[in-house]
């Protein structure tokens, strides 16, 4: 049974999903208050990029989602993407969770990993606890819809001083532009714990032609002293829209590591933020993208320091071909008070073609004295003297230019944990910038 | 067939402004010729231009190797023809590593299907490494970023040993460097030496040619070989500077192209 959602949503339906899929009061009355937010709220505004003409209406509809008896009835291009051997496995695909697995081992130490809407009904109170305290669902439409419409979604909760040594896996994928994809994505890393979580987020491209939107977030939660690495390969297909929403709260002495991957075919928001409330709190993000065809997106790393002697640094670079633009913005801001504070920020795009666009735009909002901050940006095509060099050693110009643009993404391709995400990683980008 | 390299009547501009006004130079296998001048005379547009810098545009004149007209091909033809340039100023390459550099680069040269192996590729760069007393850490760097100049040089000398090419043309590989990585550098070209490989090596001191000796010394200035003579020529004018051969030739300012 399916139930249609009229655009984007109310109440009533929201609700009622909510309800027959047997979720508490608390989580349906959210629902509710999300759905009738987003019919009044307005789309998050990103800086020079008017999203509100994107086709922004396809959410979909809810469907239940069977879960697979095992990975092998995952379609090929999905099985690609898992690490060899690995125990810690979630998919989800369209609306619900396909498949989820996770080793005895991390069980016995209370780490769970599961999907979110199991989570709610098996550790309820922790959920409620976190989920939409590091995003409010009042922020904007895209914050409300998905807290009207999100579904399977990841619940990472690493208990105090427990490590976990492998990545946690992820797969959230699409074959069906007219199901609902809403994944919302909460991790919660308890004092002094360690984790490493990372996911593709992808469409099964020849399954895929009408209009989608993913409206997509992402809560962490990093207590004192613990530390987590957050990677993710997104690789929508043409027809999507994807609006991806991260942020972090940062405790005392606290880490967050971001490495995202923006690799979509289609409209992209992504906007990853870290917000360093405890004393020597820090945040690392990388971001690369490539752009092609006539995409555009909005790709904004932001870093919010409260906590002294907090230390932020972040990196986007970015390929645009063809007609895709890229508006870049890095946003470092030192509230007063946060004293010794240190905010780095780096956004370089590289673009291969004339009618290709990037812009990138730093930003410093300091309301301290005793700070440091910097920041650097390019916005250029491919250096010929750089070209002229390699081809003086006998290599051919598009393979020397391959060569120059692989290695300007190269800081934060080597940086993905997983090796198949890694892979896969490399192979959209030799797809994405051969064309 | 010997390796023979000839130039003929070469003439280049640089942003409409001419540079080299005709330069004539036989290279034989087997052979090191080398250019000396002071600065400004065109020796590094000479380097430049024989490489087909795209700055540089060529308007007369021929250049050829074994028999091949150089001009008319690209510059990655020109490298896999056999030619290899040692810069002065090597490019820094970010993010792409010195070994997957240097592999790319000789299997370039060797064509596809008969790519170098893995395990011997790795022995070769090693032991040239060792060779030029380089820490090995160097193969898995970024190409030359953060290199200084003398580890930039001794990695331009590692890609001529490893590449193998027929003519080496090496501007200005002793600037910058110490006496002993000058020493590392001239042991590595002396390695080198070979009946089939011809050298140009374009100096402004006569030092580098302490440690190697070359066969044929020739003077630039106003873009133009003004004299040639043999190894005594180099320890005259490191003796006795660059006046003589200007006096003896009626030039009274010896540059080129300078605004």
């Amino acid at each position: 049974m399916s139930t249609q959602l009229t655009t984007p949503t109310d109440r009533q339906t929201a609700e009622a999903i909510a309800v027959g899929k047997g979720e508490p009061s608390w989580l349906v009355a959210l629902r509710g208050q999300g759905a009738e937010l987003s019919a009044t709220l307005p789309w998050p505004k990103p800086e020079k990029v008017k999203i509100e003409r994107w086709n922004l209406t396809a959410v979909g509809q809810y469907e239940a989602t069977e879960k697979v008896s095992s990975i092998d009835e995952l379609p090929q291009s999905v099985r690609d993407l898992i690490a060899e051997g690995t125990e810690n496995l979630l998919v989800q695909k369209n609306t619900g969770v396909a498949w989820s697995q996770i080793s005895a081992e991390l069980t016995s130490k209370g780490v769970i990993f599961t999907d979110l809407e199991t989570a709610v009904k098996e550790h309820g109170e922790l959920v409620q606890q976190y989920l939409f305290q590091a995003i409010k669902l009042d922020e904007d439409k895209l914050t409300a819809l998905n807290a009207a419409l999100w579904n399977g979604g990841v619940f990472v909760y690493v208990p105090k001083n427990v490590e976990v040594e492998l990545p946690l896996q992820a797969i959230l994928y699409n074959d069906k532009a007219e199901a609902t994809f809403a994944p919302h994505i909460l991790i919660v890393a308890e004092a002094n714990s360690r984790v490493t979580y990372v996911d593709s987020t992808v469409t099964v491209k020849d399954a895929v032609s009408a209009p989608f939107t993913h409206p997509a977030l992402v809560e962490v939660f990093v207590k004192q002293g613990a530390q987590v690495r957050f990677g993710t390969v997104h690789s929508l297909g043409e027809s999507g829209v994807d609006l991806s929403l991260r942020r972090a709260v940062v405790e005392n002495d606290g880490r967050i590591e971001w490495i995202i991957g923006d690799l979509n075919d289609g409209h992209t928001v992504s906007d990853t933020k870290s917000v360093l409330v405890g004393n020597g709190s820090s945040s690392d993000t990388k971001i690369i993208s490539v752009g092609q065809g006539k995409q555009q997106m909005s790709l904004t790393t932001q870093a919010v320091h409260f906590g002294k002697s907090s230390d932020s640094n972040m990196i986007t670079r970015a390929v645009m071909r063809e007609s895709a633009s890229a508006i870049i913005n890095g946003i470092t801001k030192i509230e007063h008070g946060a004293t010794k504070a240190n905010g780095v920020q780096a956004e370089k795009v590289l673009m291969l073609s004339p009618k290709a666009r990037g812009d990138a735009n730093p930003i410093l909002l300091i309301d301290e004295d005793d700070v440091t901050a910097g920041h650097a940006a390019s916005v250029g095509q491919v250096n010929p003297e750089q070209v002229y060099y390699l081809m003086s050693r006998g290599i051919e110009k598009t393979v020397a230019e391959r060569l120059i643009i692989h290695g300007f993404l190269a800081p934060v391709v080597s940086e993905v944990p997983v090796e198949a995400v890694r892979d896969q990683l490399n192979r959209l980008l030799e797809r994405k910038l051969q064309g | 067939m010997s390796t023979k390299f000839v130039i003929d009547g070469l003439k280049a501009e640089i942003e409409g402004k001419e540079i080299l006004k005709g330069i004539n130079l036989e290279i034989k296998g087997g052979e090191i010729h080398a250019i000396m001048g002071p600065n400004g005379t065109g020796k590094s547009t000479l380097a430049s231009a024989l490489m087909g810098h795209p700055k540089y545009e060529v308007t007369d004149g021929s250049v050829s190797l074994d028999g091949e007209d150089i001009l008319e091909m690209e510059v990655d033809e020109r490298a896999r023809a056999g030619m290899f340039l040692a810069m002065q100023y090597p490019s820094e390459i970010p993010g792409v590593t010195n070994s997957d550099f240097l592999r790319s680069a000789i299997n370039a040269r060797r064509g596809e299907g008969n790519e170098i192996s893995l395990i011997k590729f790795i022995r070769q760069m090693e032991g040239k490494m060792k060779d030029l007393e380089m820490n090995p850490e160097f193969a898995h760097r970024y190409l030359n970023e953060g290199f200084s100049g003398g580890e930039k040089k001794r990695n331009e000398i590692l890609q001529m040993m490893l590449l193998e090419p027929k003519l080496v043309i090496l501007d200005e590989i002793d600037s910058g460097l110490d006496i002993d990585a000058l020493r590392i550098v001239a042991n590595g070209v002396n390695a080198m030496r070979a009946e089939d490989r011809g050298f140009l090596i374009i100096t402004h001191y006569q030092r580098l040619l302490d440690y190697i000796t070359p066969d044929y010394v020739h003077v630039m200035m106003q873009g133009r070989i003004v004299k040639s003579g043999g190894p005594e020529l180099a320890q005259r004018l490191e003796k006795e500077g660059y006046d003589w051969v200007k006096e003896e030739l009626g030039i009274t300012d010896e540059t080129v192209g300078q605004a």
